[in-house]
């Protein structure tokens, strides 16, 4: 399989407050970039799984989780798994941090989708 | 590669037919499945059909397997597809778009259709079945421009949908051929008691009457009786019946009767074609509720799995109406006959209703009014053809004392095959419910309903849930079923707020933290729940949680469901001038608004703000916040009063502004409304405010605990009081209590409901000093608030991390 990821540089880690999220427009993808209350920067594309979408940078993050700030679906923020009773499941993508710079490295094809 | 699978058709995408699969996939069939439904939906939960009528469900939260499901399970679903015949020879389906899918195996699972009544002008405009999305669609579009509905029938979903009508605001006139309301279901002392409740509830009736004619050109306007008497009506629901939808099994050559005749493993007369649901006829009976065809589903996917499984018996249906505040139920036989030996008690001021029903001291048949706790208990009964002795007299009748009935309930619990269903709306077994509790150490009825779905739809299994735990935990059930404000946590709002003050804990962590909580971080119920009680609790110290707080509450706006804002300004008392009008009407052009709208509470609504340019429109308005997404005072509406009406006898626009710059910013439980009137006509709709004044020549009349949202409550007449000051001292005081003692999220009406209007008189009104405490508590918590937008323009930091998105 063809790959070319493409890796984007988000900004440093005190841009992003502790628990509140944030979009980051990288290409075309719409992220939503969270930091949860241990420091672990996360990203998730910034569109709900749940039927209805909506954002999810405004959501209520809870340890690993993040509450869907529409529907209220929790979602993993390390897979991007949906929790019971509901099902789904949000796209996340791989975020390093080195000295302090945050970095997201989205597949290519990821660019396409909307 | 896989080796070839057997190819599974499932026609009708409804809720027996995707069960069945669900069943098949979870017992691990090995099917190439492809579904069709004519619908252009997906699966979905047709009986929450209802709610969504009423208001308290939308479409997509009836949804049952979204598109991602179908994908997941590698199933391919047409939607929009009716299939039109089955070629038994070729062994593949045909649909009217010209597909030809080739079956190893079919299922039919049309459902039915409602039944329309075959009188002149039934097919005019405006008059609709109930059965589908498209039919409730068609209802709240008219619910927003004709004033007159009438629904024939006077059964389950006639008066549902009657029900809901009255909620949009229709007036609504149910038209019934009997005497008697659901009289497939309840005999004639329950039904006339439904029918006064309902009556109460604003929906109206003509009993006894048949339908002849429906009257109009184009449209409908009324309907014509056959005693020659006319109903107008601009909006006619027909809800007579349903009709098994049996035209693809008829054109494909199998054999129907009133539907589809099936056998105890739903074999239909032609090899490899199966059905269940609606549209089957099982040893002469056709179904029209879920639960037997959950029953129908589950034996069909044992036997297309090859799991060994005795056939299908038949089943004995419950009836649950889903109307609030109405409760009715009915299982197996209820009009009594000779044969019958009949135990009722009826109390006409509890409004009441029990009767059983036995034969040959066998318990055949039961129906309850007003007070439903027994009817899980009843309908095992029933099913299982009990006899009746004295233990069960007494625990059904509720006339054996001190509580020994605990242990019994088990008892019967106990009894129930692992595969019986409990949920009929969700399919869920007693052994998926019984798994959930012994894997997971669930001991709540909320965790059974997250991990299972069990008790979400209709919430009739409620009970028989509750016995399933208390009989899996055994001794352990007491002490853990008790229930804390969410899955967080077992203690309750008063048990926190105690251990708060008692602490002297400070933060949502340290809460968490020292009361143990089971999710270190709280969840989206408890973390705005505690923010606002050490908010309550320490008004001058307690720093707000923006990461607690929940979305429209962060960004001090609403959000939409397309991810942009509402934005509204304040306008005290509802009173606005030129100059803002002109300042409002200039923003919202350069950031192009797309709608403005006058609320509910005369304010204006500027609709799809753009999330980057919300701190900019509030800038550029320079006017306080109107608080529209917030847990505190919405508005103050108010009517013109004594400036200007020629009745007015209180200057009612004056005393609400004041009131509301007072008020304003400040968190209560949850939002808060008030009026204010200058007379008794009451223009300005107090009635259904958490705080309505009425102005009258001596002074004002106060009302606490009205509500017109999802649960309307006409507010309860609190005091009158001669000066504005006393006024203002009686507000401050009723809010301050309800500050001090509402749970997170309880709006006055449950409070008032909860705490007695006599315990809040007594607390407010009974004792000048104590009113005089909570006056000046709240005021000591006013002086702390601030606006929030001033706050935000002068936040850089807050601002941009809340409202910039970065590009790169
Ligand atoms: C408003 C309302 C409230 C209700 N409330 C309750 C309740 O409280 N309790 C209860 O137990 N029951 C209730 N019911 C009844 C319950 O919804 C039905 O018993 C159940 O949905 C029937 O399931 P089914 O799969 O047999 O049929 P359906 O759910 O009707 O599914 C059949 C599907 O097949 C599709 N279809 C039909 N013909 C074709 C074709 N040729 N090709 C492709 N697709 C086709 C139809 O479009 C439909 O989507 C209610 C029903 C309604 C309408
Ligand atoms: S409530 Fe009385 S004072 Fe107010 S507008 Fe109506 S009639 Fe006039
Ligand atoms: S039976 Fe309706 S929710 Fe369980």
């Amino acid at each position: 399989m063809e790959r070319s990821n493409r890796e984007y540089t988000i900004g440093a880690v005190e841009d992003f407050m502790l628990q509140i999220g944030r979009v980051v427009h990288a290409g075309e993808v719409e992220l939503a970039i969270f930091r949860t209350s241990n420091g672990a920067v996360y990203a998730v594309r910034n569109h709900s799984p749940h039927p209805k979408g909506g954002p999810l940078a405004e959501g209520i993050v809870s340890g690993y989780y993040l509450y869907d700030p529409l529907h209220d679906w929790k979602i993993d923020l390390r897979t991007g798994e949906v929790q019971a009773p509901d099902r789904g499941q949000a796209e996340v993508y791989p975020v390093t941090v080195e000295g302090g710079v945050v970095k997201v490295t989205l597949p290519a094809a990821v660019t396409t989708l909307n | 590669m896989a080796a070839e699978r057997e190819k599974l058709v499932l026609i009708g995408n409804g809720m027996a037919g995707v069960g069945t699969i669900e069943q098949i996939l979870k017992l691990g069939g090995a099917y190439d499945i492809t579904v069709f439904g004519s619908e252009p939906h997906p699966n979905y939960n047709r009986i929450m059909l209802s709610y969504v009528l009423e208001g308290s469900k939308t479409i997509e939260d009836i949804i049952l397997n979204d598109l991602g499901w179908y994908e997941d399970n590698h199933i391919t679903l047409h939607t929009g597809t009716t299939v039109t015949r089955i070629d038994e020879q070729n062994k593949v389906i045909l649909t009217d778009n010209g597909l030809a899918v080739p079956y190893d195996k079919a299922i039919i699972a049309t459902g039915s259709n409602s039944f329309i009544l075959p009188v002149p002008g039934s097919t005019k405009d405006g008059v609709v079945g109930f059965r589908d999305i498209a039919d409730c669609d068609a209802m709240l579009a008219a619910a927003k421009q004709y004033r007159t509905a009438a629904v024939i029938g006077g059964g389950l979903l006639g008066l549902e949908a009657a029900k809901g009508l009255v909620n949009l605001g229709m007036d609504v006139t149910v038209v019934h051929l009997l005497e008697d309301l659901m009289e497939r279901q309840l005999d004639r002392t329950a039904s006339s008691m439904l029918q006064a409740e309902l009556t109460r509830q604003g929906v109206k009736f003509a009993m006894g009457k048949q339908t002849v004619e429906l009257t109009g050109e184009e449209r409908v306007t009324g309907l014509r009786f056959s005693d020659g008497s006319v109903l107008p009506a601009e909006f006619v629901v027909m809800a007579v019946g349903i009709k098994p939808n049996v035209q693809l099994a008829k054109d494909s050559g199998i054999t129907v009767n009133r539907g589809i005749v099936v056998d105890d493993y739903m074999q239909t007369s032609m090899a490899d074609v199966y059905s269940v649901g609606e549209c089957t006829e099982h040893r002469g009976t056709c179904y029209g509720l879920v639960a037997p065809l959950f029953e129908q589903g589950m034996v069909l996917a044992k036997h297309l799995s090859g799991v060994q499984t005795p056939g299908y018996e038949g089943s004995v249906v419950a009836t649950k109406l889903k109307i609030s505040g109405v409760d009715v139920f009915s299982a197996g036989e209820f009009t009594e006959t000779p044969e019958h030996t009949v135990i009722s008690a009826k109390d006409e001021w509890k409004r009441t209703y029990k009767k059983i029903l036995l034969k040959d001291n066998v318990i055949v048949g039961a129906v309850l009014f007003g007070d439903v706790t027994e009817s899980a208990n009843l309908q095992k009964l029933v099913k299982n053809s009990t006899e009746m002795t004295n233990e069960i007299y007494d625990e059904v009748m509720g006339t054996s004392c001190c509580g020994g009935g605990g242990a019994k309930k088990g008892m019967s619990v106990e009894a129930m095959a692992d595969e019986e269903i409990v949920c009929g709306c969700n399919g869920v077994t007693k052994k998926a419910i019984v798994d959930a509790v012994t894997e997971n150490g669930f001991t709540t009825v909320d965790e059974i309903k997250a991990c299972t779905g069990a008790t979400r739809s209709c919430g009739g299994c409620k009970p028989v849930v509750e016995q399933i735990l208390q009989f899996v935990l055994g001794d352990s059930f007491q002490q853990s079923a008790k229930q804390g404000i969410c899955s967080c946590t077992s203690l309750s709002r008063d048990e926190i707020v105690a251990e708060i003050t008692a602490k002297g804990l400070r933060t949502t962590k340290e809460v968490m933290h020292v009361l143990d909580w089971k999710q270190a971080e709280g969840c989206s119920k408890c973390r705005p729940a505690v923010n606002y009680y050490l908010g309550m609790i320490y008004p001058d110290t307690h720093e707000d949680e923006k990461e607690s707080r929940f979305v429209n509450e962060r960004m001090s706006a609403n959000i939409q469901k397309d991810g942009t804002y509402t934005v509204i300004p304040r306008m005290y008392g509802g009173v606005t001038t030129p100059e803002d009008l002109k300042r409002i009407a200039d923003v919202s052009l350069k950031y192009d608004v797309k709608v403005v709208k006058v609320t509910g509470g005369q304010r204006l609504d500027l609709i799809g703000v753009k999330k980057e340019d919300v701190p900019k429109v509030w800038e550029e308005l320079d006017m306080p916040s109107g608080y529209g997404y917030a847990k505190s005072l919405r508005t103050v509406k108010t009517c013109v009063g004594s400036q200007f009406c020629r009745f007015g006898t209180q200057d009612s626009m004056g005393m609400g502004a004041m009131l509301e710059r007072k008020y304003e910013r400040l968190d209560m439980p949850a939002k808060f409304k008030m009026a204010v009137n200058g007379c008794p006509r009451n223009c300005a709709e107090s009635c259904t405010k958490d705080i309505g004044i009425v102005g009258n020549d001596g002074g004002w009349e106060v009302f606490i605990g009205g509500n017109g949202g999802i649960k309307p409550r006409i507010a309860d007449a609190f005091c009158k009081v001669k000066t504005d000051e006393e006024l203002v001292e009686v507000c401050s005081a009723v809010i301050q209590y309800y500050r001090e003692t509402g749970n997170y999220l309880e709006r006055t009406s449950e409070w008032v409901e909860r705490m007695g209007l006599e315990q809040i008189q007594t607390v407010v009104m009974g004792n000048d000093d104590n009113r005089k405490e909570l006056a000046a508590r709240i005021d000591f918590a006013l002086a702390q608030v601030s606006d929030p937008w001033r706050k935000m323009l002068d936040d850089k930091n807050t601002r941009t991390a809340l409202f910039e998105e970065t590009q790169v």
